[in-house]
């Protein structure tokens, strides 16, 4: 019965439309953006597979053991894990319906993600201009700045993402297609943490041993 | 605001979590970060047990962040994203461990008996 009725829907006129709009609770939008995730988390798996073959290729550069301070990496890491609970509570608030709220917590994500974003930011600047040690400097090196790079510009690209929604929920509210889009980028901005979690372990702190 | 009320149930398929299943995956993830961190920085992890305790704790932070912040379960509304996520999974093994293993190989049989003859030819 039910394979009938949507193998019948899209044939139905127009008027139907409606119907189907307000049962649409963006399950399929979110199944989609899903693909599109882990599609992502395939070119991560290419950047790591890279620096996993390279990561010990310095061209008597320096290596890992002498660039990476892990203590910084450390306040790297707690940035984005506070900035993914914090965005965690903005999407309690919304299921909540709490509309300012969510702009609040979003916004606290947003400074913890651009708190990240910065740190890094100095962190490449300082082993580019001060250890002389740039992206062409060895294959290592390539591979460490293509794929922590790479994960850097997915969260600046989160926090853009971040300030539209901002701006959505103060202009339209909690509307269905807003809140659709609110848990695109939940999963986005939790993905982008567990991709981190992969870098601190496998780039960092192997890198240092 | 009370009419956005009534849209969140509509949302009731999908597990969205609550405070509390949040905060027990952001304590589980400091503690798992503390651990692979003190693993390497504290010096007081013997020398074969800090590879694989770094690999578990990441693992582990991996799987406690699925559960608890992307809200990835075996129920029926969750399957779809889960049978994706394990197909995912295959071809990132196949490509990771796959190039691992070709390079390995060539390295293998390739540079070595170079590098050795000619080290053998300087001796």
């Amino acid at each position: 019965m039910s394979t009938a009725i949507t193998a019948n829907h899209g044939v139905l006129p127009h008027g139907g439309a409606h119907e189907h709009e307000h049962h649409d609770d963006g399950s399929k939008t979110l199944l989609g953006f899903w693909i599109y995730l882990m599609s992502d988390c395939l070119i991560f798996s290419g950047l790591f597979a890279t620096f996993a073959v390279l990561g010990h290729a310095t061209a008597g550069g320096p290596s890992g053991k002498e660039l990476f301070d892990l203590k910084f990496v450390f306040g790297e890491t707690m940035l984005l894990l506070i900035s993914s609970f914090t965005f965690g509570l903005a999407m309690l608030n919304m299921h909540a319906g709490k509309r300012g709220k969510v702009i609040a917590w979003l916004f606290v994500t947003f400074l913890f993600g651009a708190g990240f974003v910065g740190m890094e930011v100095y962190e490449f600047h300082h082993l580019i201009v001060f250890e002389h040690a740039g992206p062409s400097r060895s294959a290592f090196l390539s591979a460490y700045f293509g794929l922590v790079g790479t994960h850097g510009l997915h969260v600046t690209s989160g926090l853009i993402w971040l300030v539209t929604m901002m701006v959505m929920v103060g202009k339209f509210g909690l509307t269905d297609a807003v809140q659709r889009r609110l848990s695109c980028l939940s999963l986005f901005w939790h993905f982008l943490d567990l991709v981190w979690i992969c870098v601190f372990s496998f780039v960092y702190l192997f890198g240092v041993l | 605001m009370s009419s956005q009320h009534g849209h969140s149930d509509a949302h009731q398929h999908s597990a969205h979590g609550s405070l509390k299943s949040y905060t027990v995956g952001f304590a589980l993830s400091l503690i798992l970060t503390l651990l692979s961190f003190g693993c390497v920085m504290s010096g007081a992890v013997p020398q074969h047990l800090v590879v694989p305790g770094i690999v578990v704790f990441c693992v582990a932070q991996l799987l406690v962040q699925l559960a608890f912040f992307l809200h990835m379960s075996a129920a029926p509304g969750q399957r779809d994203n889960l049978s994706i996520g394990v197909f995912t999974l295959l071809i990132i093994a196949i490509v990771v461990v796959g190039s691992l293993w070709v390079m390995h190989n060539m390295n293998l049989y390739m540079m070595h008996p170079m590098m050795q003859s000619t080290s053998s030819s300087i001796g």
